[in-house]
């Protein structure tokens, strides 16, 4: 058997990345909705948020970790299976992702410190402060991270020498085409996520009348974000589409499951595209309809897939399925919302278990989203790594072999297997503890700095309760 | 080749050397912890070592990624060479750092499996430090290179010398650990920490003796550097306050003092990886590249040097505060 190191890379590359990419997708979102937990604790005192805002940070720690060390691996992956690519676009990338360490990585790592152990030890306006900016750090490390995968999907600002690139206006790599729809989408999903998980274990608390208050509060904010996020996405991707339209006309034929394309192309609900036959199976579409939608007219020319060198297409299937998934799944996402506009109008949000039913149904929702999201989006853009300029066949590191990297994927996949199944079983056991009563966090909240800390304040609650909270 | 762009690469090679040095001493002494984490016998003991770097072994880490972000912006060429050449020692210790990384929020939060993260914290600090110090003995004796791409094969680095210097990095970073322990903890644990820093220390001066005479005698540059005419005279304070720096730890071990054997264990870390700078200088990947090889154009250089000028120094600020926040004596009962 011979073992295929590009495609033992590239098949390590999508399983660390999409391992990854499930840390920092909950971790942005939720990294926000703690701040607001701790402010509104800071502004009303109301122990209900201080128990809230400690209890999501423990989720907040062990994913945030989890995010940390799977991150490391991809920073070095890129040159030790990468090499080429790292060699050819080190110039335009490379200071990007360095902006990233130092802007982002740094601000969250040294006041993770502090939001996580720093409660007694610093004033509450500095622990607020502390949590602010390691989510300001997460959405920092959003942007620069976005900006440089985007340049490899639309790139501009630079030149080609000696086959490398050298950038010629920085303005244009940060702010390439694709950046600022792709930079919303994402952010947007982030929330989404996060939105989606609270409201999710809310809801099955309040099913199982466990910590009710804190699974109103969680449900009311969540649902809120929700409400206003989910229709917003549809928009910004629907914007993101067009945008890829004009660059990646071939991810858009693939990802419509178009070969002919033409005017008045159908809009394809199901069916099986077939690379070898150039054409679709069992196909359910919609006339007319994916013109309307790209062009906005009945008669307006979409892309098809044989316009392209058979070697330029991408995989039609993934990228036709990847790109399904994820639309239905936002569509339910908008259901949620119209759902908990009626609810609420009614009065009988917290009432209603089918609706909680379906939120807990919906818990993994933004993380699968947000996986099939970005399949679509880098398997449409192969078989290129930078889009149009390098193949990904290029970019392989080629002293690698196939056993070396055979071993390596084999090595990741037990790793992380084994330290997602601990995570999620501490996860779950966390969330099925669920969080401490306010009333263990009923007393006057001073910095203690270097007196020993007391190990059960609940003596003191009683009378700081009785005292005026 | 013009005098700006020469001024600029040489700023960032200092800058990735800062980098460099910080990871070593900073991660250093956390994974050193990791090191001597089962020699230690009480449980509470071991929640102290743990708790005095639960709060800053991510911030350590960081500098890590630092380093390999700061070679691909600055010297793409490096990283796109060496990390091919240490595919697999590499590899090792990213998975290492995993296991050891998770350890941290795992531990305490598990009830039986809690001596298996016991484990999985020690090996993966033993193993993350053996595969960056074989990586350190590989790169010193030279990769393969043909156009802009390792040449060589999976295992080259797979030498005696090198499994030497990873082994000597685990005493090292054990030394920097114990003597972190001395300074952040009291009573049965410092004492059990005043007792591991003697050995560890003769060990670590004897890896620095032998890597100082197997180095020069291996490679004819190196000799060179060093015991030629007028370089003897001119780069003998380097051995000679290494020597010195040696003799005020084994005093300072003596008399009990707290804080000042961590920072000479530091000083002589600093004074090795200068022995190395000057034995390689002005090559970044031996036997061959430069700096000015593998110097990123100006417009990349300029760019984030705009940026750094302030980031630099508002990290090195806002770091002391985070570590000023957790200052003194550590004690068990700490996690959130």
């Amino acid at each position: 058997m011979d073992l295929d190191p590009l495609l033992l890379s590239r098949l390590q590359f999508a399983f660390t990345i999409s391992f990854h990419i499930l840390f920092p997708a909950f971790t942005i979102g939720l990294a926000w909705w703690i701040v607001m937990l701790e402010g509104v604790w800071l502004w009303t005192n109301r122990p209900i948020f201080r128990s809230l805002s400690e209890f999501w940070t423990k989720i907040f720690a062990i994913s945030f970790g989890m995010g940390v060390v799977s991150g490391i691996v991809m920073s070095y992956q890129f040159g030790t299976n990468w090499s080429r690519w790292s060699d050819v676009t080190g110039n335009v990338l490379g200071p990007l992702i360095q902006y990233e360490v130092v802007t982002a990585f740094f601000l969250e790592a040294a006041f993770l410190g502090i939001m996580l152990f720093g409660r007694d030890r610093v004033p509450r306006p500095i622990h607020f402060l502390a949590t602010f900016l390691v989510a300001l750090g997460t959405l920092i490390s959003a942007f620069w991270i976005l900006s440089a995968n985007s340049w490899m999907h639309t790139p501009a600002g630079y030149e080609i020498r000696d086959g490398r690139f050298f950038v010629t206006d920085w303005w244009q790599v940060v702010f390439n085409p694709s950046f600022p729809y792709r930079l919303a989408h994402m952010l947007t999903a982030t929330f989404l996520t996060a939105s989606f998980v609270v409201a999710g274990f809310s809801a099955w608390y309040m099913l199982r009348e466990h910590h009710l208050e804190h699974a109103r509060q969680g449900m009311a904010w969540s649902l809120g974000l929700i409400t206003v996020l989910a229709p917003l996405q549809v928009v910004i991707g629907d914007l993101h589409g067009l945008n890829t339209l004009d660059h990646q006309p071939a991810k858009i034929a693939a990802m419509e499951g178009h070969w002919e394309g033409g005017p008045q192309a159908p809009l394809i609900l199901f069916g099986i595209p077939d690379m070898e036959q150039e054409r679709n199976h069992y196909e359910i579409g919609i006339p007319g309809l994916s013109s309307l939608i790209l062009t906005h007219e009945f008669e307006g020319e979409v892309p098809g897939l044989k316009q392209f060198p058979r070697e330029d297409r991408p995989n039609a299937a993934i990228v036709f399925f990847s790109f399904r998934v994820m639309v239905g799944l936002g569509l339910l996402m908008v259901l949620v919302a119209v759902l908990h506009v009626i609810l609420r109008l009614r009065g009988t949000l917290f009432e209603n278990r089918a609706f909680m039913r379906f939120l807990i149904a919906m818990t993994p929702s933004g993380f699968v989203a947000l996986e099939m999201g970005w399949i679509t989006t880098e398997a449409g853009r192969q078989p290129w790594v930078v889009q149009g300029l390098m193949r990904t066949a290029d970019a392989v590191t080629p002293s690698l072999t196939g056993p070396a990297a055979a071993t390596t994927l084999a090595a990741f996949v037990a790793a992380y297997a084994i330290i997602y199944l601990a995570g999620s079983y501490y996860l779950v056991r966390m969330l099925r503890t669920g969080p401490n009563p306010p009333s263990h966090y009923m007393q006057p909240h001073e910095p203690a700095r270097d007196a020993p800390r007391p190990k059960r304040p609940l003596s003191k609650a009683d009378q700081a309760f009785a005292e005026g909270e | 080749m013009t005098e700006d762009w020469q001024t600029l690469t040489l700023i960032w090679t200092g800058i990735c050397a800062f980098a460099v040095v910080m990871y070593v001493l900073m991660d250093g002494f956390d994974l050193g912890i990791g090191i001597l984490f089962p020699f230690v016998r009480q449980d509470e003991d071991r929640d102290v070592m743990m708790n005095s770097v639960a709060p800053i072994w991510d911030f350590n880490e960081t500098w890590l990624i630092l380093g390999g972000a700061g070679l691909f912006a600055a010297f793409p060429l490096v990283y796109a060479v060496v990390l091919p050449a240490f595919y697999l020692p590499l590899m090792l210790m990213l998975i290492a750092l995993i296991f050891r990384g998770v350890a941290f929020e795992f531990r305490f939060k598990a009830r039986t499996s809690r001596a298996l993260w016991d484990r999985s914290f020690h090996f993966g600090s033993v193993l993350a430090t053996f595969a960056q110090g074989v990586v350190l003995g590989g790169l010193i004796q030279g990769v393969e290179v043909q156009g802009r791409s390792f040449a060589g094969g999976m295992l080259d680095w797979l030498t005696p010398f090198s499994i030497v210097t990873g082994v000597a990095l685990i005493f090292g970073y054990a030394l920097l650990g114990a003597t972190w322990m001395i300074w952040r903890s009291s009573g049965d644990l410092q004492a059990w920490a005043y007792q591991a820093a003697r050995p560890l220390l003769y060990a670590v001066l004897a890896f620095i003796v032998i890597v100082s005479v197997w180095t020069p005698i291996a490679e004819p540059g190196i000799r060179e550097r060093w015991f030629s005419l007028p370089n003897l005279f001119l780069l003998s304070p380097v051995p000679l306050v290494t020597g010195l720096t040696a003799v005020g730890l084994l005093r300072a071990l003596d008399r009990r003092r707290e804080v000042l054997p961590f920072i000479l264990t530091m000083v002589l870390f600093v004074l090795s990886f200068l022995g190395l700078a000057i034995s390689l200088w002005p090559v970044i990947v031996p036997p061959s590249i430069t700096i000015w090889d593998a110097a990123s154009p100006p417009e990349s250089q300029i760019f984030l040097l705009v940026g750094m000028v302030f980031l630099i120094p508002s990290i090195l600020l806002y770091t002391a505060y985070c570590y000023w926040v957790f200052r003194g004596k550590v004690t068990g009962t700490f996690y959130h």
